[in-house]
């Protein structure tokens, strides 16, 4: 007989076998999401939810027999029955109790609840904003300043009041400096004093307690305390994404519900991936309004259409604030394609100015339910479909059903090479 | 009475803290009862003292100590590892493999007396039973396994390396799908010898590549012509039809099957042969090692060799190990092998030692004889669960067990019947039934391939005879028929034929190229 200690075997021999399963539940989940994206409300999105893994991505079938036909079994601990008995079948189940052993054991250890971070994690896995670095600011890092504790020296703008005060306190109660209650009660003493001789012995009193004041100061510069920081370099890329959005009359509520999950889409993209990202909300009706995440999504507005207005709006927040530069601009905007006729020039001005400046614009145009979603003939799409000829980078696409709303998303910002160029 | 006159041993161990020397003195201790005063034949024994965690690897692949890699050993090593972290279930004591020599796996979290529970359940009770039943001489080979399942793994790995992982997975995925019907059910070959299996690969696969190109080489020319009866026949003796072991024959006659993944069909259908006999023994080998278990637990006790406090320890074990709930039970899941397993060894030495009335009636050849020990290993060595329980069930017990029979037809709207209970007219019925539900031939659907369309599109055909309106499970046969599909090469169509010979439903599938 032989003993074997195998305890101290190399751990994990079935790693490789769990990292091989992980690694196709990945795939699978992938799948899952996706498809479950295609039936589900974007608020429902934001929730995660339950996933059920595809049947052929875990599944190990193999041939048996299913429910149904006639059966036998043989069980124990009969107390009661009688041959010829005829037991009811429980309400419902289809086929006789008990239910064999063995049977129904399915996939249902393999059913996921993904939270809200997991779920656009893998949602959002392969999407990615094109052509981020840009220009200089690839290798340009800059110095973040991070606190970093307390110091006993440092410039005068950076003392920590709270912590100096703190520590003088300390200081003060643990060498018993006479308060100043204490000194103004003793003078009092004195005034009233009618007898020489108790007045004397309380003046020699008060004498050392002011002295002792004088000695332990209120506040010692041994008590300051100055806020320290460190500077952490950090690669920066700046990066600006403007979201116009057309709120107009002519907007029916089904394209402007397409128009917001779109932007919802992107507006969770960005937030998720780019901590560093700016968003400006710039919606129009025939005026343009810069305005909070709040409102850009929630907030009603109707009115006629500009679309110079917005592109105007984003003229002047790049001159303003966003040096070109510096900045990697990106625009997205939305439309059902109706614009003022005679806004048609200026605002095809206004675009062949700002694209130049932009890495990528994405223009993503909204139909009625029912709509055909290839093609347009829309004065903006046409005036858009001019331009792109001429400028990159403007990518264009029209949606009319709300399960297009991804795809088309996925489509738009979907990782390209760092080579190939953005090609609508 | 002689024995308890010896003077009583010294205990083997105190406590329940163990170490080397104590295994030993476990293992030389339930050798010597297990040899000398059962009379069990074993294969020598090796012992692996292992962490939980190696248990848990050694569980999800198939309890194999060295085994290929694929993801479904990883999920179920993930599926083990939750319910065990949970606290949902237990590890299992012990894993014991039908090799030479044979390995017990002892986990190291055991006290003193489960491991000398563990070793006389596993190294003698097991070790016997592998070594003896007329399955396991029949269809494994206990010296080999452990070489062939190295030539596996390292043949499996280049294959990954020179053909890449992932149409390596997906034809084992395709093979594992179709592992219950990739073993002979009936002997007629020459006894099994894996150690020859590696040397023969290769001349193998040469000689049949030519043979089998002879078969696929002529290409079908204009409209087929109309193959009389003859042909057929020809056609299906040449292909070796009908055939129950689909494996065995896409590795043959395949056409579009590389020729490594045939080898990795033939390695998937060896290990498939090699756990046949196990699913046709499991009450049978479970009530042998907790048979054997007991005894010799109960002859250490009586010999002083171990304490009434670890002896205590090893009756609740044992108890939990088998109890069987009523069937009306929240904890009723089907029958406990061990549980039922363990009651007939005991009637049965009840009935060979002190036999009633009634049993010298319904055994007449054992009742009585005496030699409890002799009756049970030529029981051991000669049977299986379905001949085992129609032969040696007996009213006793069916009676203890309060069994009764329903039979369930889906036409009978007021409800199941129950046909049969553990009275005189039932004994022989139940029996019958409960035999039935153990053999694998009656509970595994029947499926043949029964022909292919060599003249025309090369379609394959499959036939399932269907029994009592039983088809086949949709969701599951549809994936497998796809895993089929894609090994053939062609299309594929299963026919369900119900009892009055009419095929009652069809199914297809094509190939997806995902594996040529």
């Amino acid at each position: 007989m032989h003993i074997v200690d195998r305890r101290l075997n190399p751990r994990g021999k079935s790693l490789e076998n769990r990292q091989r399963f992980l690694r196709r539940m990945k795939g699978a989940v992938q799948q899952a999401v996706k498809r479950s994206l295609q039936n589900r409300n974007i608020r429902d999105v934001l929730d995660g939810g339950e996933i059920s893994l595809p049947i052929d991505g875990m599944a190990e079938p193999n041939l048996r027999r299913g429910d149904g036909g006639i059966r036998d079994h043989i069980l124990p601990g009969n107390r009661a029955f009688v041959e010829g008995d005829i037991l009811p079948r429980p309400p419902g189940g289809k086929g006789g109790k008990p239910k064999d052993a063995g049977e129904g054991d399915g996939e249902d250890g393999f059913r996921f609840v993904l939270t809200r971070e997991e779920f656009l994690d893998v949602f959002l896995d392969d999407l990615e904003l094109p052509d981020l670095a840009k220009r200089r600011l690839a290798e340009t890092e800059e110095e973040t300043p991070f606190r970093a504790g307390y110091s006993v020296s440092g410039s005068p703008s950076n003392i920590a009041v709270g912590r100096t005060t703190r520590l003088a306190m300390m200081r003060r109660v643990a060498l018993h400096r006479p308060r100043r209650e204490e000194i103004e009660a003793l003078q009092r003493q004195i005034e009233e004093c009618e007898d020489d001789e108790s007045r004397l012995a309380l003046e020699a009193k008060l004498k050392s307690l002011t002295e002792k004041s004088r000695r332990i100061p209120y506040i010692d510069p041994l008590d300051v305390r100055y806020r320290r920081f460190e500077n952490e370099p950090k690669p920066v890329a700046k990066a600006v994404m403007f979201c116009l959005m057309d709120v107009s009359g002519s907007m029916s509520e089904h394209m402007k519900d397409l128009a917001k999950r779109f932007y919802l889409l992107l507006y969770l993209f960005l937030s998720k991936r780019y901590k560093k990202v700016e968003i400006v909300f710039i919606r129009h009706t025939d005026k343009a309004e810069e305005v909070d995440e709040e409102t850009f999504f929630y907030g009603p507005a109707t009115g006629g259409t500009l679309v110079s207005s917005a592109l105007a709006a984003m003229r002047a927040i790049i001159a303003a604030r966003f040096d070109p530069a510096e900045w990697n601009i990106y625009g997205a905007q939305a439309s059902d394609g109706d614009n003022a006729h005679s806004d048609g020039n200026l605002s095809g001005q206004l675009l062949r100015e700002i694209l130049p400046l932009c890495q990528y614009f994405a223009y993503i145009e909204v139909g009625e339910e029912g709509g055909d979603s290839s093609v347009s003939r829309s004065p903006l799409w046409m005036l858009y479909d001019g331009i792109r000829s001429e400028l990159q980078p403007l990518s264009m696409r029209k949606v009319c059903r709300r399960n297009e709303i991804f795809p088309v998303f996925h489509d738009l910002f979907q990782k390209r090479d760092a080579q190939s160029k953005v090609t609508p | 009475m002689t024995m308890t006159m010896r003077p009583p041993e010294r205990l083997l161990f105190e406590g329940a803290d163990w170490d080397f020397s104590t295994l030993q003195r476990i293992h030389d201790a339930c050798e010597e009862i297990a040899l000398g005063e059962l009379g069990l034949d074993v294969y020598p024994n090796q012992i692996e003292v292992i962490t939980s965690e190696q248990m848990l690897d050694a569980y999800s692949s198939t309890g194999m100590p060295l085994f290929y890699r694929h993801w479904s050993f990883g999920k179920h090593f993930a599926h083990h590892e939750t319910f065990y972290r949970r606290g949902m279930r237990d590890l299992a004591y012990e894993i014991v493999i039908n090799s030479s020599p044979c390995i017990s796996y002892l986990m190291e979290e055991n006290t003193a007396t489960m491991q000398t529970l563990v070793t006389a359940h596993a190294a003698f009770g097991h070790n016997h039973f592998f070594k003896n039943n007329y399955l396991f001489k029949l269809w494994t080979d206990a010296e080999g396994i452990l070489d062939y399942l190295d030539f596996a793994k390292g043949y499996i790995t280049r294959c990954e390396e020179r053909y890449g992982e992932a149409v390596v997975e997906r034809t084992l995925d395709a093979a594992h799908a179709l592992m219950s019907h990739g073993v002979h059910r009936y002997a007629g070959k020459t006894t099994i010898d894996l150690r020859q299996e590696e040397k023969r690969q290769q001349e193998r696969r040469a000689h049949e590549e030519q043979i089998f190109n002879d078969l696929w080489r002529t290409v079908p020319v204009g409209k087929a012509r109309k193959a009389g009866d003859s042909g057929l026949e020809k056609r299906r003796a040449a292909l070796g039809l009908p055939q129950d072991n689909i494996l065995y024959f896409l590795e043959k006659s395949a056409p579009r099957l590389q020729p490594w993944q045939r080898e990795i069909l033939r390695i998937v259908r060896h290990v498939a042969q090699y756990f046949h006999p196990q699913r046709q023994t499991k009450v049978m080998n479970e009530g042998t090692a907790t048979f054997v278990h007991y005894q010799i637990m109960n002859r250490l006790h009586e010999r002083g060799q171990i304490s009434d406090g670890n002896f205590l320890e090893f009756l609740k074990s044992h108890a939990n190990v088998v109890f069987q709930p009523s069937y009306d039970d929240r904890r009723f899941s089907g029958f406990n092998p061990y549980a039922l397993g363990f009651a007939m060894m005991q009637d049965i030495e009840r009935i060979v030692t002190t036999p009633t009335e009634e049993d010298r009636a319904w055994f007449p050849d054992i009742a009585g004889r005496g030699d409890a020990m002799a009756v049970l290993r030529d029981i051991w060595a000669n049977y299986r669960d379905e001949s085992f329980i129609s032969q040696f069930l007996s009213p006793n017990l069916i009676r203890q067990l309060r069994l009764f029979h329903l039979y369930d037809d889906p036409e009978q709207t007021e409800g199941v019947l129950v046909s049969a209970i553990h009275n005189e007219r039932g004994y022989l019925r139940i029996r019958r039934q409960l035999s039935r539900e153990y053999d694998i031939g009656w509970t595994d659907p029947a499926i043949d391939i029964v022909d292919v369309d060599l003249a025309g599109d090369r379609r394959l055909l499959l036939q399932h005879i269907v029994m009592n309106g039983c088809y086949l499970q949709e969701a599951d046969m549809k994936l497998v028929l796809q895993h089929l599909a894609d090994l053939w090469g062609y299309d594929v169509l299963l026919q369900e034929i119900d009892d009055s010979n009419i095929v009652a439903r069809e199914h297809t599938a094509s190939p997806r190229k995902i594996i040529q």
